[in-house]
Formats: C-alpha cells, sequence, structure tokens
C-alpha cells in the first residue's frame, strides 16, 4: 500500500473507493499503462479471481476465446487501437455458484498529460454466481487532454446474476471511449447501473447487451449529471434473442452549464416472446444546454412487446412551490428536485451499495 | 376598513384579526377568476367555504398562499397584521401559513420521510422523535416514509400525508381545500378528528374549502361562506348553509342573505 504515491490514493477516495479497508472484497488498481495494485480480500477468496488481462491469458489459455467476442475489433477507430495495442486490463471471474455481496473494486486512473489509456477488461459470472461490483475510473485532477479507450467483455453465464455499477470520474479534459458488450445465458441477469455526475470533456458509449438465454434478463440504469460543457453521448441497447428475454431501461438525464446530454437506447426483439421497457427523463436547468432523449425500438416478429415512455424539460414549478410551502426557499427547493431526480432507488443496489452511491451523488448535489 | 362583513353572531367582537383578504382580484392565464372578495378570520376560529366546482375556491385558497401563478390583479392580503400581497410562498409558509393541497404533486426521489423532515425543520439525516413516530403510526403512514411524495398515493393517503405535513409545519393559519374529496370515510374520519385535535391545542385558525358537510361533523366552525362565480356570499352558521344548499341549491341559498340584507324577511 505505502508504494502508491499519495496523489493517486487522494484520488480514489474522491470517488468512494477506499484501498486501505481489507473486507472490501477485491481491489484492482490501473495506473496510466500498468496495474500495480491487484488483490483479492481474504473474505472473497475462492469466491472470485481478479488479475491483470495479460497475466491471466498466461494463466489461462482458453481466455483468448473470450477475447474480441462481444465487441468487433473493426468497430471504431477506438477498437482498433486497443486491438492493436494495449497496456493490459482487468480479468474478473466470479466462481461457480458463489455470491459476492460486498462491492469489488477496480480502478482506472490517468496521472500523466495526453496519455492515451487503452485497456481490455474480461469479466466472466460463472454458472449460478452472483455478484454485485462497482467500478470506477479515476484520474488525478490536473491532467489535461487525456484519453481513456476501454473495451469490455462481460459473459453471463446459466442462472448468473451479474450487478455491474459504474461510476465515472473524469477530468474536464478526458476524452472517453469506452466499448462494452455482454452476453447474457440462461436465466442469466445482466444489470449495468452508470453513474456519471462530475464535469467531463466528452463521453461517448453504446454498450450492447445480447440476451440470447432463455428467460434472461438486461437492466440499464444510468443517472447522468452533464455539467460545464460537458459531452455526454450514453445509450443503451439490448438484443433480444432469447425465448422469454426482457430487458428493462431507466435513465435520469440533467443538463445544465452548457452541458450536452444525450440519451440513446434501443431494444430489439427478435423473439416472438421478449418484452422490453424503456423510461427516458430530462431536466434542463438553463439555456444554454441539451438534453435529448432518442428511444428505438425494433420488432422482428409477432409478439414482440416493447414499449417506452420518455420526457424531457424544466423542473415543474408546481413541484417547486410545493416545496416552498414547507418554509424552504426557492433554490433550496430546486436543489432538493434536482437531488431527488438522481434517486438511486431505480438501481435496486444492496443497501451498502446504494449507500456509497448515494454518498457519492451527494458530494457532487452538495457541490453545484 | 370598507365592506368589512359584519358577522350575525350578534357577540362581542374582541378577537383580533388573523386573516383578511380586501377586495382581492385574481387572475389565472389572465382570465379573472376571482373579482373583489372580501374576508376576514379571526384568531382562532374556523371558516367553511362551500361553492360548486370553478366556483373559484381553490383559486382562493392558493391566491392567499402567494403560489405565483394565482396573480392577484388588485386588493390586499393581510395576515397576522401584515401586508403579504407581494410576500413569497417560502415567506407566507415561514409566518405561519400552511396549505393542504388537493392535488399535490409528484416528486420524483423525495420521500415522505423527507417532506415530512422539512416541515419539522429536521436535517434529512435526523431520525424522528418518538413522539412524531406515534403520530406517522396514528396516521397510518409509516410504511409510507421512504416512498417518493404521492406517487402512487390513493386519495386517502394524499390526503393523510397532507395533513400530517401540515401538522408538522405548526402553522397559525391552516387552509384546507377540500379535505373531503376522494377520501374514504375512514380517513376522512381520521383527519378530521386530527384537524379539530390540532386546532383546539394550538388555538390556529381554519379555512375550508368543502363541497360536502360530512367534515362539519369533526370540525367546529364558526361561519361558513359560499363562494359563487368569483363572488363571496352570505356569513351564517354553517349547518344551516349547508342545509339550505342541500335543500335548495348555491343561488337559493345566496338570494336568501340577499333577501335579509334587502330587508325582504322571509
Amino acid at each position: 500500500m505505502t508504494s502508491i504515491p499519495h496523489q493517486i490514493l487522494e484520488g480514489t477516495s474522491a470517488v468512494g473507493i477506499d484501498l486501505g479497508d481489507e473486507k472490501r472484497s477485491a481491489t484492482f488498481l490501473h495506473v496510466d499503462q500498468s496495474t500495480i495494485f491487484s488483490k483479492v480480500g481474504e473474505f472473497f477468496k475462492g469466491k472470485l479471481e481478479l488479475m491483470d488481462t495479460k497475466d491471466a491469458l498466461q494463466k489461462y489459455p482458453w481466455l483468448k476465446d473470450y477475447m474480441w467476442k462481444l465487441v468487433d475489433k473493426n468497430k471504431d477507430e477506438f477498437t482498433k487501437r486497443v486491438a492493436e495495442d494495449y497496456s493490459g486490463g482487468y480479468f474478473m471471474r466470479i466462481l461457480p455458484g458463489e455470491e459476492v455481496v460486498f462491492p469489488l473494486q477496480s480502478c482506472l486512473m490517468i496521472t500523466k498529460e495526453k496519455l492515451e489509456q487503452r485497456v481490455h477488461n474480461i469479466i466472466l459470472a460463472e454458472e449460478g454466481s452472483k455478484a454485485h461490483i462497482i467500478t470506477s475510473c479515476v484520474q488525478h485532477f490536473n491532467v489535461a487532454k487525456a484519453a481513456h479507450l476501454g473495451i469490455s467483455e462481460i459473459y453471463v453465464k446459466k442462472d448468473a446474476t451479474f450487478n455491474f455499477t459504474m461510476v465515472h470520474s473524469w477530468s474536464e479534459e478526458t476524452t472517453v471511449r469506452p466499448r462494452t458488450g455482454v452476453l447474457v445465458e440462461d436465466k442469466g441477469t445482466f444489470v449495468s447501473n452508470y453513474i456519471c455526475v462530475r464535469p467531463v470533456k466528452d463521453v461517448q458509449m453504446y454498450p450492447v447487451a445480447y440476451c440470447n438465454g432463455e428467460d434472461s434478463r438486461v437492466s440499464f440504469n444510468s443517472i447522468l449529471y452533464g455539467s460545464k460543457n460537458s459531452s455526454l453521448d450514453i445509450g443503451s441497447k439490448a438484443i433480444l434473442n432469447g425465448k422469454g428475454s426482457r430487458a428493462e431501461m431507466i435513465s435520469r438525464a440533467i443538463g445544465r452549464e452548457k452541458a450536452k446530454v444525450i440519451v440513446r437506447g434501443m431494444i430489439e426483439g427478435n423473439n416472438p416472446d421478449c418484452k422490453g421497457h424503456l423510461e427516458c427523463r430530462g431536466l434542463i436547468i438553463d439555456e444554454d444546454s441539451l438534453v435529448q432523449s432518442i428511444p428505438e425500438l425494433i420488432a422482428r416478429k409477432r409478439g414482440v412487446e416493447i414499449t417506452h415512455e420518455a420526457a424531457v424539460g424544466k423542473i415543474s414549478e408546481k413541484e417547486i412551490e410545493y416545496l416552498m410551502t414547507r418554509k424552504i426557499p426557492r433554490d433550496q427547493a430546486i436543489s432538493m428536485i434536482i437531488r431527488g431526480f438522481m434517486d438511486v432507488s431505480i438501481m435496486g443496489l444492496p443497501k451498502a451499495l446504494s449507500d456509497e452511491v448515494n454518498r457519492i451523488v451527494d458530494l457532487v448535489a452538495e457541490s453545484s | 376598513m370598507k365592506r368589512l362583513i359584519t358577522f350575525q353572531s350578534g357577540e362581542v367582537e374582541t378577537r383580533l384579526s388573523i386573516l383578511t383578504v380586501d377586495n382581492l382580484k385574481v387572475s389565472v392565464e389572465n382570465k379573472v377568476i376571482l373579482e373583489g372578495i372580501d374576508l376576514m378570520l379571526k384568531s382562532g376560529e374556523n371558516y367553511v367555504m362551500f361553492g360548486p366546482n370553478g366556483s373559484g375556491k381553490s383559486t382562493l385558497i392558493n391566491a392567499i398562499m402567494g403560489i405565483p401563478q394565482y396573480k392577484v390583479v388588485s386588493g390586499k392580503i393581510t395576515f397576522m397584521g401584515k401586508d403579504i400581497t407581494d410576500r413569497s410562498v417560502e415567506d407566507r409558509a415561514k409566518m405561519g401559513m400552511s396549505v393542504a393541497f388537493q392535488y399535490p404533486p409528484e416528486i420524483t426521489g423525495v420521500k415522505l420521510s423527507d417532506m415530512l423532515k422539512l416541515c419539522l425543520g429536521k436535517n434529512h439525516r435526523s431520525d424522528f422523535s418518538e413522539e412524531e413516530k406515534k403520530l406517522i403510526e396514528g396516521f397510518k403512514l409509516t410504511e409510507f416514509l421512504d416512498r417518493d411524495i404521492n406517487v402512487g398515493f390513493s386519495g386517502g393517503e394524499r390526503k393523510r400525508s397532507e395533513i400530517l405535513q401540515m401538522i408538522f409545519l405548526r402553522p397559525k393559519l391552516i387552509l384546507l381545500d377540500e379535505p373531503d374529496s376522494g377520501v374514504d370515510v375512514e380517513s376522512l374520519k381520521l383527519i378530521s378528528t386530527e384537524i379539530e385535535r390540532y386546532l383546539e391545542k394550538s388555538g390556529s385558525s381554519a379555512l375550508i374549502v368543502t363541497h360536502k358537510g360530512d367534515i362539519l361533523e369533526y370540525i367546529k366552525a364558526k361561519y361558513a361562506c359560499i363562494l359563487l362565480e368569483g363572488v363571496m356570499h352570505c356569513f351564517s352558521n354553517p349547518k344551516e348553509v349547508y342545509e339550505t344548499i342541500k335543500r335548495s341549491g348555491y343561488k337559493e341559498c345566496i338570494a336568501c342573505q340577499e333577501r335579509i340584507s334587502r330587508g325582504w324577511q322571509t
């Protein structure tokens, strides 16, 4: 622990990652282009494995069959660049039938200016496993013009439940391009919770989940708070191929201080027995920002049932006045409504995790 | 003060006015709804206001509370001796005015417990006292504490939540907008009894808008008035007024008042 520079430790605690806590299950720290810290807490030994992707490929030759299966190498310039050369990433594997109820923390940091961090992560949620993961991408605050390109391929096997919470904290100068693919097998459940509440230069992502398994489930929940010229283009896509597969997407987007927040969502129904629902709500706080909702619903078979509801606009005056009748000033009423709008209870997290996420959102809400 | 309504009770009027509405003209979206309303409520007394749908009752309640869409075109509102016509909602609330809305808004992510703590002036991280918990339980709202305010609440649940919030605010004047509409019998009894208990204990005043007389079974109101087509009529015994409305309708009821004032004894 003492070998980790003080600045880095400070950076990680700012988004709720505490590296000092032994009970915190697993921790992974990737700084710039190298993995410097990776360990699994005593309590979780035998339940999960965590190591650098490159080390994992050495240890498990079969792992190469999982590389570039869910994300197309030639998808765009960013995937091509990672395919050319990458510095590692994390390999995480929840062992069959194991339950990980505490958060696992992975932390990717950039400390050098103009650095392009390229990582490739692989997650295997083995049969019958259940896990809640919290992962953060952090970077040191003074770094400018950096870029993060991250490939993530997530395999949720039969009867497994994988709940993945990402809290992003980038600098106002960073360009972020995650590329994520998820495969959900029979009776598997994948839940993605994405929280981006600090200013960032530019994030564009559109993770896709393939619900190929029978009765497979996918949920994408996002809380996006765009401020200070941030550009967020966040999508989620669910391809419902399996019989009885289900998809649900809930997003909350806020735009202020010249932020541009685009929320996309696509549910594609390819099986006669599949269902999906998409809900997007957006709040615009000032005249210089943009909040855009782009839902897309595709049915390819009779029997497909996909719905959506979306609403974007200002904060309701009626709500503000209602709170004011309870003796609070207008400004406080507005921040209470905004804070409520970012309610993480939509994510259905276990209490320890939702307290953690709430604390992070509180910090942002109080500072704005 | 001009055109002050004279009360018919004949008792010596020693109490101070808590609320005076003086020739109040109110418009909503540029349409005039109330034309010169006069009203005076005395400290410790309760008023009932009857009137058909669309007569402007809710408009008056909202204008008294200072909700901006209810624009005061002319006239004056005096609360506890101070002209509050231009004061904000927050100021009025802080001075001791409180309203239980007929249709309170739903606010996602703001819990009932947050609202109750706000009303009590508590930090959202602090806990309720034992006494407060008991009252919440009495209002059958314990299970709703972690629910988003008004989201998916039934009529009775909304009303119970509104009245409890109001009691927690400890107001000097309570404005009740149709507390008896859309409420089941049991909830009505519960909220009416609690309102009366609060009024008795605190010596506060109430202005109650209603269609029905049911609430009069529980709350001791001194006078009733009728709001019809934006004009206030008749200040009389609430039960008599209600009986007349039931028997002959609003128009007939105010006609009686007109006959009295013109000296046509019936």
